[in-house]
């Protein structure tokens, strides 16, 4: 017995010992909100496709650090000419994609190539239609010439859809992603869960982590439980803020701030009437007391947005408060527009929290000057494919999570059919100069100008809060571009 | 019939009333249409003018709960008629000759999963009462040309059904005049009871989001709506929980009690 007593102490530490070496995680488990609708993010904007797919699978010649500067990824340097016209990249050596092609100009310049096509389904084909032509001086060099200075290029290079693709790959992307990135697709289970296990082919630092789960929890409360649980190890961008409190104080579990450019808008369809009659659009914004609606949505813990620019963004420029809440100016608005009270409006929603609240005041604040507003919920595939994709809507609310995306006002179809020529010019001169103040200045103009024609009604901006595991390390609790990158993930003993 | 005789029933129809009198006079009042918002006023503590409280956008919640279960009373009445004509319709239709088609289809809307009939229906109908009503309807429809047709042939096998045929009696005829009557206390009782079912029902189907859209007010709907706030503000999901709760347990007692009362008679008679 004595004996006993003598060694338990020794016994219990070396147990201890060897099941916390033994414990030290590599695998991970994430809950997301929305389950991506694919994966190829060259045929999507959805953020959820960045969330999985964003320089975890697919990698592109540059990226953004989780501060939003660009950093070398397949392109280890590179020189822009002075005119702003000739980008030089030098790719890295020894990289090969899932399907062991190895990297070379050519998939550099067939991808590019393919995103800028006239038959190109890229979000971004405006960005990749600017290149005149891409030559391969070797098989690790890449000459890209544009037809016209775009001071925006690089950035763009670092979006999601300017992943780099394995030519063989890119018909079945979509279900099964095939990249460069330090994980590999393993299976997707569609409304429940998807993993990615580590790539050991990885050309960079190898990845700490061996397997990663997403799984798809769009109910606050069931990720809330989970992630008490310990079911799930992280949580970016938890959806309710009301549930954050039953993280307080927990030994486990922390909740981390983040920036996040997030652009809350209620879209108008601006050929439909009656939107496209400014005062009809001014009316509806002013409609809407937004100081309650973030009260109501966000318990006040959000920013009113006047432009479709997020407060964290370089070029953001405070704008007076265009349309204060004023019903009684509405109404008058409405009548001098000639809108008989009574007009029947649809608004559509996605199902997501801030959404569906804010849908649901906002139908309650336009009835109030005269309008009947019939909501309805739509699904996210519905959402994608007839109010993102064909412009089929009166009117529906949805956030904007890319970075710096003004320029979707000058696409050409953009979902909510907004065109001006004053905003085309501004963004024409904004992209032909690469002098920081004078695009400073142009993007100023530019969100005054949206602030005037108010295509959309401008909403808020809610911050980022990631719930994940104190122990876990390297998470982005930023979000510069949609993106969950895990590549230098790890626990933490 | 005397109170001590039926307490499943007189239990069952004070529950009822204790939530469906005030809603239908709320329902009188404001139409059961939605309280006003107003954002200023949100999580008010219970008080004479809100004895309830107020939800996250300042509306009162005891008429929204009022509102949402005449909305739900209303809605379950509706679906459960439809699948009451129907159902006994076609459960005579198929008492009267070989079970094929009707019980067929009968056989297949059971195995159907009821979520997975609304979520068709709403992406046809749109999210809307009207398709409510139809999922709540087709979802009680083949149990109850079961229940019809079974009740049907129990009927049909008595010497008078045979009397009455060779009379020369049409099978309309003996359906209306012999059957109708002796199955619909049964019906009465079938019908309270699918009530509860449907209520329930009907609360899941708004839950899941397949409801009547917002503004509306909905029980099912509040609760996935508020269950968020079930550690800050439990009032939210306990005040419409314990009125859906309410319901289906008045409705289901008044049920069992009509049963009761009108089994006892036969009992009775019965040497």
């Amino acid at each position: 017995m004595k004996t006993l007593l003598t060694i338990l102490p020794f016994l219990v530490m070396s147990l201890t010992g060897f099941t916390r070496a033994a414990d030290t995680p590599d695998t991970l488990s994430i809950g997301l909100a929305i389950e991506p609708p694919g994966l190829d993010p060259t045929r999507g904007s959805s953020e959820a496709i960045g969330m999985v797919t964003y320089n975890n699978i697919y990698e592109g010649l540059v990226r953004l650090d989780e501060q939003g500067v660009i950093k070398p990824l397949l392109a280890q340097d590179w020189n822009i000419s002075p005119d702003g016209l000739i980008y030089d990249f030098a790719l890295h050596e020894n990289v090969h994609f899932h399907d062991g092609t190895p990297l070379t100009c050519e998939t550099v310049k067939f991808s590019l190539l393919r995103a800028g096509a006239s038959s190109s389904t890229n979000p971004d084909r405006n960005t990749f239609s600017q290149i005149a032509d891409i030559s391969c001086p070797d098989s690790l060099h890449v000459h890209i010439r544009l037809q016209r200075p775009y001071g925006s290029f690089l950035y763009q290079l670092a979006w999601n859809d300017a992943a780099i693709l394995s030519p063989a790959s890119v018909a079945q992307n979509i279900s099964h992603p095939v990249g460069t990135g330090p994980f590999v697709f393993g299976e997707w289970q569609r409304g429940d869960h998807l993993t990615l296990t580590r790539n050991p082919e990885y050309w960079g630092a190898r990845p700490a982590l061996r397997s990663v789960t997403f799984r798809f929890m769009p109910d606050p409360l069931s990720a809330s439980n989970a992630l008490l649980a310990g079911e799930l190890d992280a949580y970016p961008s938890f959806p309710s803020r009301e549930i954050l409190s039953r993280f307080a104080n927990n030994p486990q579990l922390e909740v981390v701030r983040g920036s996040f450019p997030f652009k809350a808008i209620l879209a108008l369809n601006n050929t439909r009437r009656p939107f496209n009659d400014l005062r009809v659009r001014q009316a509806i914004a002013q409609a809407i007391d937004r100081k309650a609606l973030i009260q109501a949505v966000a318990e006040g813990d959000a920013k009113l947005l006047q432009s479709h620019m997020a407060p964290d963004d370089p070029d953001y420029v405070a704008l007076p408060d265009r349309y204060p809440y004023d019903p009684d100016h509405a109404r008058a608005l409405l009548k001098e527009a000639g809108i008989a009270p009574g007009l029947h409006l649809t608004l559509a929603f996605p199902p997501i929290g801030y959404a569906r609240d804010s849908s649901e005041l906002i139908a309650a604040y336009l009835e109030q000057i005269g309008l009947n507003v019939t909501l309805q919920p739509v699904e996210w595939p519905a959402w994608l494919s007839q109010i993102y994709g064909q412009g089929a809507f009166d009117m529906t609310v949805i956030a904007h999570t890319e970075p710096h995306d003004i320029a979707i006002y000058d696409r050409t179809p953009v979902y909510f059919h907004y065109h001006s020529p004053v905003f085309h010019d501004l963004l024409g001169r904004y992209e032909a100069t690469a002098d920081p103040a004078l695009r400073h200045a142009l993007s100023a103009q530019m969100q005054t100008q949206l602030s005037q024609d108010e295509p959309n009604v401008f909403l808020f901006s809610i911050p980022r809060e990631t719930v994940l595991n104190r122990h876990l390390k390297g998470l982005w609790t930023n979000q510069p571009i949609a993106g969950c990158p895990l590549g230098s993930v790890f626990w933490q003993p | 019939m005397n109170m001590r005789a039926n307490p499943t029933l007189w239990t069952g129809s004070a529950l009822l009333g204790i939530v469906l009198l005030p809603a239908f006079v709320t329902a009188l009042i404001t139409g059961a249409h939605a309280p006003a918002i107003n954002v200023m006023h949100r999580y008010a503590p219970l008080s004479l003018s809100h004895p309830l409280g107020t939800d996250p956008f300042g509306r009162d919640l005891l008429t929204f709960v009022l509102s949402g279960a005449f909305n739900s009373v209303l809605i379950a009445a509706m679906a459960v008629c439809f699948s009451t004509v129907i159902g006994t319709v076609l459960g005579l239709i198929a008492a009267g000759r070989p079970p094929r088609l009707i019980m067929g289809l009968t056989d297949l809307g059971l195995a159907f999963p009821p979520v997975l009939i609304a979520a068709l229906l709403v992406t046809a109908l749109g999210a809307s009462a009207t398709g409510e009503i139809l999922a709540v309807a087709l979802f009680g429809l083949p149990a109850q040309i079961r229940i019809t047709r079974q009740a049907a042939r129990s009927v049909l096998i008595q010497d008078y059904i045979a009397a009455s045929r060779l009379a020369g009696r049409s099978p309309v005829f003996i359906m209306r005049r012999h059957v109708l009557p002796n199955i619909l206390p049964l019906l009465t009782v079938q019908a309270t009871s699918s009530l509860a079912l449907a209520i329930l029902s009907d609360a899941g189907l708004s839950y899941l989001g397949l409801g009547a859209p917002p503004p509306r007010p909905d029980l099912g709907r509040a609760l996935a709506a508020y269950q968020i706030h079930i550690f800050d503000h439990p009032f939210l999901v306990v005040v419409p929980g314990l009125t859906i709760m309410l319901l289906v347990l008045g409705f289901n007692m008044a049920g069992d009690g009509l049963r009761d009362a009108l089994d006892a008679p036969l009992e009775e008679r019965a040497p």
